[in-house]
């Protein structure tokens, strides 16, 4: 169980290494980050369907449904998006 | 083999490839092989995620079959609709779709919760009842907040709510939604009746608009980037309330990454996030500006193009009315033109042009121009005085001298960039019209600024007419 100090310590672990990551980069890659790390918490769509998977009324169903769609949603819109946008970056020499 | 662990190390797995994904995003060399990083992290957690159906629990088992068909087709919808709607969407309606999809993710966090709180048989313990409750008020408002910043930006909802008292309602609004959500963690342990945890994501959702609306369309970018950070921080509470180390490592990672994005943002405006959030941005502007002395003086696009052709060094300063126009291809046709008689030239990038930091770059680059002639603001601004030519193209506050000097414009501190330094600047406008502030911009009226009259497009094509006629018939 991550119980307590154990979640604690991987929140605050995650919190420094996401900090690490942003903290030096060069604003023309602001846009295509903001867009990659809304991709990474589309990660949320497999949390939607343990939810899903384990409802037991209708509610819950109904709901967990919407979960994964948003979630589904959120996790291919943001990885396309920045995709094609990273596509774009090549340098003078490379052409 | 034990579904169990092929599932927790699946999650292990994503979890790497997601920070190395993101790590290799932070730098333009290796940025398009770390959105697949990430990606392939994505598949494996997905596909492994299915793995659940082993492991639910003794009253979902009759219902495991509908559920996992639930599941798939939800899956199949929200995959299909946002991957063809994002092939579709053009490079300039970029933030609003960032904004969409955001709100998406945030809605799910929401759902999470609800599923949670919903299940008023099963028994929950105090700590993740009161995390399940500050995941879903930010995750509800994440995705309420966000889809206003989408309409806002895609010009569906216009304008600006604003009257006296809006910022008491809002933070009554916002007091009383937390309480109702305390009440139903501390008081009624999750055993809430069904519409009373149904009013609190109302409330949460209602607070999200009331938050966003006052928010006029300049500032819409921090705000984005402040609602992917809530998203993040909601998607790891609700991943400590399912267990999954996965959704907290990526939602907390995602919002402290998300936290600073937005404040370096803000820094890049010389604004405070609370002062986005809370302040009257744009009302009070339009009054008095001070008396600007001199006229605009209008000149040729040959002209201006047959100038720039003669001159050793060129510095370009562009803004979202490029793109708007169309006429980034254009221009880099021209750059390639004069680059090819042995002019020095360069992008100068302010870090608000365009509707996103950076979003000029990713719009430049969709026209070609390669990265390494483009330069942030602090890099080059010290190269204006140098330049014999500095060329505006649609951008206009990022350029306005008002924010070193009057005290009493709107945009004063913003740091802009140094064009009025160089020997000539050339402004390709459509009109006489002030910028997205609002704000009078006296560099038009400057000695050393000329005019350039017309859509960017139509512009850029005489400049390239005149520049190939000259050396077609020169020789």
């Amino acid at each position: 169980m991550l119980t307590g100090f154990i979640a604690l310590y991987i929140f605050m672990l995650a919190a420094f290494t996401g900090y690490e990551i942003i903290g030096r980069v060069p604003s023309i890659l602001h846009t295509p980050l903001m867009s990659g790390s809304n991709f990474v918490h589309g990660i949320v769509v497999v949390g939607a369907l343990f939810a899903l998977l384990n409802a037991t009324s209708v509610t819950e169903q109904v709901i967990g449904f919407a979960g994964v769609l948003l979630g589904a949603g959120n996790a291919a819109g943001g990885y396309v998006v920045t995709e094609r946008m990273l596509q774009m970056f090549k340098s003078s020499d490379k052409k | 083999m034990n579904p169990t662990l092929i599932i927790d190390a699946s999650f292990l797995a994503a979890a790497f490839l997601f920070i190395y994904g993101l790590k290799r995003m932070s730098s333009p060399v290796t940025a398009a092989s770390g959105i697949r990083v990430a990606g392939l992290g994505m598949l494996i957690a997905v596909v492994a995620s299915f793995l659940y159906v082993f492991s639910v629990n003794e009253a979902a088992k009759p219902h495991l079959m509908v559920n996992a068909g639930l599941g798939a087709v939800a899956l199949i919808i929200g995959l299909g609709w946002a991957w063809t709607s994002g092939k579709k969407v053009e490079m300039t309606a970029m933030p609003q779709m960032v904004a969409l999809y955001n709100g998406m993710g945030g809605g799910a966090a929401a759902a999470i919760g609800a599923v949670e709180l919903f299940r008023t048989s099963a028994e929950h313990a105090l700590v993740p009842l009161v995390v399940t409750i500050v995941g879903s008020l930010i995750g509800a408002i994440s995705l309420s907040g966000s889809l206003i910043a989408w309409a806002k930006l895609d010009g569906r909802v216009n304008g600006v709510w604003r009257f006296s008292g809006l910022q008491v309602m809002n933070g009554t609004f916002f007091f009383a939604t937390l309480a109702l959500g305390l009440y139903i963690a501390l008081v009624a342990h999750g055993h809430a009746p069904i519409w009373m945890t149904a009013a609190f994501f109302i409330l949460a959702l209602v607070f999200g608009v009331l938050m966003t609306m006052p928010i006029g369309g300049a500032d819409m970018p921090v705000v984005i980037s402040l609602y992917n950070a809530f998203t993040g921080l909601a998607v790891g509470f609700e991943g400590f309330v399912l267990q999954n180390p996965a959704l907290m490592i990526a939602g907390m990672v995602v919002g402290s990454a998300g936290t600073l994005l937005t404040l370096l943002m803000a820094k890049a405006m010389n604004r405070s996030v609370a002062n986005v959030i809370f302040s009257n941005f744009g009302a009070s502007g339009g009054e008095e500006q001070g008396e600007i002395k001199g006229s605009m003086k209008p000149v040729d696009a040959g002209d201006a193009g047959i100038n720039m052709r003669y001159a050793s060094k060129v510095i370009i300063a562009p803004g979202y009315g490029l793109a708007v126009a169309q006429a980034q291809h254009k221009l880099f046709e021209f750059v390639k033109l004069i680059a090819d008689q042995g002019v020095e030239v360069k992008f100068a990038i302010h870090p608000v042009a365009g509707r996103m930091p950076g979003h000029m770059n990713v719009l430049l680059a969709e026209a070609g121009v390669p990265y390494d002639i483009i330069y942030d603001m602090e890099d080059i601004n010290n190269e204006f005085k140098e330049a014999d030519v500095a060329i505006v193209i649609g951008a206009n506050d990022t350029v306005n001298p008002a924010a070193r000097t009057n005290k009493s414009s709107p945009i004063y501190g913003m740091p802009i960039l140094n064009v009025d330094q160089a020997k000539q600047v050339y402004v390709v406008k459509r009109g006489q019209g002030k910028g997205y502030s609002g704000v009078e911009n006296e560099l038009f009226f400057a000695d050393n600024t000329s005019m350039v009259y017309g859509d960017a497009q139509k512009v850029m094509v005489q400049m390239i007419q005149a520049v190939k006629s000259l050396d077609g018939g020169g020789h």
